[in-house]
C-alpha cells in the first residue's frame, strides 16, 4: 500500500487532536486530544519506517509512547489534584498566569 | 629563662587577662574582673623586670635579642615573622607601660565599681596594654603596625566607653579617624622601607640603611616624614592633635593611662626606635623637632585659658609630648625617654588626682566651680600639688631633671637648636604657671559647695550629668551610678596614688647629670653607632641649665601664686582687657574651626554634590532609565499573556503551521 494513505490518516488524526485541544475546555479531553496528536505522529513514523525498510522509526515510536505515558501520568495527577481541591475542571477558568 | 622568653610572657599575660574577662564576665563575681586584670598587668610588669635583669646580665653590645615564634609569610623575598626585639629601649618602655598600667588598673577597680560596664572596661583596658606592649616589643615593621592599629582601636573603644553619651562616641570616632591618618603614614613608610631595603625587620633594615642611603637622600627623608605622620597622629602633635582633648570624654583612668602616660608616647618611641633613619635624614628630624616645638608652645598657651580640668591636663600632655618629640628628633634620645618616663608618673598622678576631684564634684569638670579642696581632701590636694610641682619642674622633682636635660642638649647642639632651647624655656614658664593654675584654684580659696559638704562628712552625690552638654546621663548602661567614689576613702585608689606620688618625686634620681645617668647607660645597647647619642653635655653646663630651669619654674609658680592666691580675680580682669587674645586662646587658636573650614566643610560639600548630582541624577537616572525601558517593553508584550491555555495552544499551532508552510514554500 502506498505510504500516502497512512500519512493522510495521520494528518487527519493530528488535525482532530489539534482541533480538540483548541476547542474543548475540559482538561481531561484536552489530554485525550494530546494523546491523539502524539499517536498521529507515531503513525507517520511507522509509515515512513516501513516504507524505507528502516527500523529506527519504530524504535522512536516506542520512545514516544513511553514519553506519552509519563505525560499522561503527570497530567492525570494534576487533574485528580484539581478535582480534590474542588477546582472547576475548566481550563478557561484557570487564568492565574495572566500577565 | 632568657630575656626574650620573658618578653613573650609580657605579651601573654595581658592577652590572657583580656580574653578571660571578655569570655568569662558572666561568671566572674563582684569586682573579680578588676582584680584579674590588675593581676595580669602586675605579672606583665614582673616579667618586664625579669627581662630587664636578664638584659643587664649581657654585655652592652649584646643587648639586642630577637626571637620569633612563627613565620607569617616567607616567600619571594618577603620574610615576615611573628618576632619580637628585646633591647634596652623596648624593655624600658615595657617597664613604664606595664608599671604605670598596674597602678591605673588598681585605681580603676575603685573608680569604676558602680559602673555597669565594669568587666567590659577591664577587658578593653587589658587589651590596650597588650596592644601597647606588642607595639613596643615588635621586632619588625609589620608587627609594629599591628600593635599600632590595635592601640588605636583600644583607644577608640575606651574613649567611647560610655556609649550612650553622644559626645563620647563622637570623640571616639574623631580619635579613630585621626589615628587612621597616622596608620596610613606608617604603612606607606613600611612599604617604602621594604622597596628600598628589602626587609621589614628592624635590625636588618637599620643595617641596610647605612649602606643604601646618602645623608638626606630624598627617599630616606620621605620615609622619615611618613613615620612622623604616624608618630604625630598617635602623639597628638600639630596638626593632628585635636583628638586628644576630646578624648577626655572617656573615664578618667583611661585618660591617665592612654591619653597621658602610654599611648600618646608611642610616637616618641617610634622616632627613637627608628633613629638610624632619622640620623640619615637630618632634614626630616629637624622638621619633626620644629613641629614638636610649635606644638609644645601652642598647647602650653591653650592650657592657660581652658577651664575644663581634664582638658587643661590634656593640653599639658600635648605640650609635654612635644618636649619628647623635640628630644628624640634632635638626638637627645636618653633625655627624651627619661622625660617620657617621668611624664608618665606625674601625668598619671595628675589625672588620678583630677579623677578624685571630679568624683567629689559629682562629675563636674569646670575649674571655675572648684575651690578650697585643701581641707576637704587633704590627700588629693597633696597629690595634686606634688604632680603640679613635678610638671612645673620644681627643683628636685622628677620633671626638673628630665625637662632640663632636653633643653641642655638643645643648647649643646647650638645654632638653630638654641632657638628651640629658648622656646622650650618659654614653654617651661607657661607650664609652671598653668600647673599651678590647677593646683591653686582647686586647693586654695574659699571651699565650694561640694568641698564644704565633704568637710561635713557627707559625700557629694549629684546626678551624673554630661559636662559638655549638661544632659542627664543614662546610668542604666555603662555609666557610674550616682555614687561617686572619693579617692581618699578607697584603699586601691589611695595606694595607686601614693606609689605614683613617690615616683613623681624621686623619679629624677635615675638620671642626675654627673652623678648616675642610669638611663643613658642602660640605653647604650640600643643606640650603638649613633653619633648624637654619644654627644654629651658637659656636666657644669648641664647644672647651669638646671639652675635656670629651676628659677624659671619658681618664677612661674610665684606668678600663679600671685594671680590665684594673693590677688584672685586679676586674671579675670586681664582676660577682659585682652579679650581678643583670650578668645583666641580659648578657642584653641581656632584650630578646630580651621580644620572645619578646610577639611570638614569641603568634604561635606563634595558629599552633598555627590548625593544631589551624581547619585540622584546620574546613577538614579541610569537605573531608573533601565527600569523604564524594561517596563515599557514588558507592557507591550504582556497582552499576549492572557492566561487562556487554549489561546496559547492556538498560538503554538498557528506558529508551527506558519513555519511548516514557510519551509514548504522555500523547499519547493
Amino acid at each position: 500500500m502506498d505510504v500516502s494513505w497512512y500519512l493522510v490518516l495521520s494528518a487527519l488524526l493530528f488535525a482532530i487532536g489539534a482541533g480538540g485541544v483548541l476547542i474543548r475546555r475540559s482538561p481531561l479531553v484536552i489530554l485525550l486530544c494530546l494523546e491523539l496528536m502524539l499517536n498521529a505522529g507515531n503513525l507517520a513514523l511507522l509509515a515512513f519506517s516501513r516504507a524505507n525498510g528502516n527500523e529506527d522509526g519504530q524504535v522512536f515510536a516506542l520512545v514516544v509512547m513511553v514519553v506519552a505515558a509519563c505525560e499522561v501520568v503527570v497530567g492525570l495527577g494534576l487533574i485528580v489534584a484539581m478535582f480534590r481541591r474542588r477546582l472547576p475542571l475548566n481550563v478557561d477558568d484557570m487564568r492565574e498566569l495572566r500577565g | 629563662m632568657s630575656a626574650t622568653a620573658f618578653g613573650w610572657l609580657v605579651l601573654l599575660f595581658p592577652l590572657l587577662g583580656s580574653l578571660s574577662i571578655a569570655l568569662g564576665w558572666r561568671v566572674l563575681p563582684g569586682r573579680s574582673a578588676g582584680w584579674i586584670a590588675t593581676a595580669a598587668i602586675g605579672l606583665a610588669f614582673a616579667c618586664s623586670v625579669a627581662a630587664c635583669v636578664q638584659l643587664l646580665g649581657e654585655p652592652t653590645d649584646a643587648r639586642q635579642l630577637t626571637s620569633s615564634l612563627y613565620d607569617y609569610a616567607s616567600a619571594a623575598g618577603i620574610d615576615i615573622r611573628l618576632g619580637i626585639l628585646v633591647d634596652p629601649l623596648s624593655v624600658l618602655m615595657c617597664l613604664i607601660v606595664s608599671g604605670v598600667s598596674t597602678l591605673i588598673h588598681l585605681y580603676s577597680v575603685s573608680y569604676l565599681t558602680s559602673d555597669e560596664g565594669f568587666a567590659r572596661y577591664f577587658s578593653y583596658l587589658n587589651f590596650f596594654v597588650f596592644s601597647m606592649l606588642l607595639l613596643v616589643l615588635a621586632g619588625n615593621f609589620v608587627l609594629l603596625i599591628v600593635g599600632w592599629a590595635f592601640v588605636g582601636f583600644a583607644s577608640y573603644a575606651l574613649i567611647s566607653f560610655w556609649y550612650r553619651r553622644a559626645t563620647a562616641t563622637a570623640a571616639g570616632m574623631k580619635a579613630f579617624v585621626i589615628n587612621v591618618i597616622g596608620d596610613i603614614g606608617l604603612v606607606l613608610a613600611a612599604f617604602l622601607i621594604f622597596r628600598e631595603l628589602g626587609t621589614f625587620d628592624y635590625l636588618s633594615a637599620f643595617d641596610a640603611a647605612q649602606g643604601s642611603f646618602d645623608v638626606d637622600e630624598g627617599v630616606i627623608v620621605a620615609i622619615c616624614l611618613l613615620i612622623c605622620v604616624g608618630a604625630f597622629a598617635k602623639s597628638a602633635q600639630l596638626p593632628l592633635h585635636s583628638w586628644l582633648p576630646d578624648a577626655m570624654e572617656g573615664p578618667t583612668p583611661v585618660s591617665a593611662l592612654i591619653h597621658a602616660a602610654t599611648m600618646v608616647t608611642a610616637g616618641v618611641y617610634l622616632i627613637a626606635r627608628t633613629w638610624p633613619f632619622f640620623e640619615l635624614a637630618p632634614t626630616a628630624a629637624d622638621v619633626a623637632a620644629w613641629v614638636g616645638l610649635a606644638t609644645l608652645i601652642f598647647a602650653a598657651t591653650v592650657a592657660l585659658v581652658v577651664t575644663d580640668l581634664k582638658r587643661i591636663i590634656a593640653y599639658s600632655t600635648i605640650s609635654q609630648v612635644g618636649y619628647m618629640i623635640v628630644a628624640v628628633s634632635i638626638g637627645a634620645y636618653a633625655a627624651g625617654m627619661f622625660h617620657l618616663m617621668t611624664h608618665a608618673f606625674f601625668k598619671a598622678l595628675l589625672f588620678m588626682a583630677a579623677g578624685s576631684i571630679i568624683g567629689a564634684m559629682a562629675g563636674r569638670q569646670d575649674i571655675d566651680r572648684m575651690s578650697g579642696f585643701r581641707r576637704a581632701m587633704p590627700f588629693t590636694s597633696l597629690v595634686l600639688i606634688v604632680g603640679a610641682l613635678a610638671l612645673a619642674g620644681f627643683p628636685g622633682m622628677s620633671g626638673f631633671f628630665s625637662k632640663d636635660e632636653i633643653i641642655g642638649f638643645a643648647f649643646e647642639r647650638g645654632g638653630m637648636y638654641s632657638v628651640m632651647g629658648v622656646g622650650m624655656y618659654l614653654a617651661a614658664f607657661l607650664t609652671a604657671f598653668y600647673a599651678f593654675r590647677i593646683g591653686f584654684r582647686v586647693t586654695r580659696g574659699e571651699p565650694c559647695a561640694e568641698a564644704r559638704e565633704l568637710e561635713q562628712g557627707h559625700l557629694a552625690h549629684g546626678e551624673p550629668r554630661n559636662p559638655m552638654t549638661g544632659e542627664l546621663e543614662d546610668t542604666e548602661v555603662g555609666f557610674p551610678g550616682p555614687e561617686h567614689h572619693i579617692a581618699e576613702r578607697e584603699l586601691p585608689m589611695k595606694a595607686a596614688m601614693s606609689v605614683l606620688t613617690v615616683l613623681s618625686v624621686i623619679g629624677g634620681v635615675l638620671q642626675i647629670p654627673g652623678v648616675d645617668e642610669a638611663i643613658t647607660r642602660f640605653l647604650e645597647g640600643s643606640f650603638e653607632g649613633s653619633a648624637l647619642f654619644e654627644t654629651s653635655v658637659p656636666v657644669g653646663q648641664e647644672w647651669a641649665g638646671l639652675a635656670i630651669g629651676g628659677l624659671i619654674s619658681i618664677a612661674g609658680i610665684s606668678l600663679a601664686y600671685y594671680c590665684y592666691v594673693v590677688r584672685p580675680g586679676i586674671t579675670v580682669r586681664l582676660a577682659e582687657r585682652r579679650r581678643r587674645l583670650h578668645s583666641f586662646l580659648a578657642h584653641k587658636w581656632y584650630w578646630d574651626e580651621l580644620l572645619d573650614t578646610i577639611v570638614y566643610r569641603p568634604t561635606i560639600a563634595v558629599g552633598r554634590f555627590a548625593d544631589s548630582v551624581i547619585e540622584r541624577v546620574v546613577v538614579n537616572g541610569l537605573v531608573n532609565g533601565t527600569v523604564g525601558v524594561v517596563r515599557g517593553v514588558g507592557g507591550l508584550v504582556r497582552g499576549a499573556q492572557s492566561g487562556f491555555v487554549r489561546a496559547y495552544a492556538l498560538l503554538l499551532v498557528t506558529g508551527f503551521a506558519a513555519l511548516g508552510l514557510y519551509f514548504l514554500v522555500v523547499s519547493s
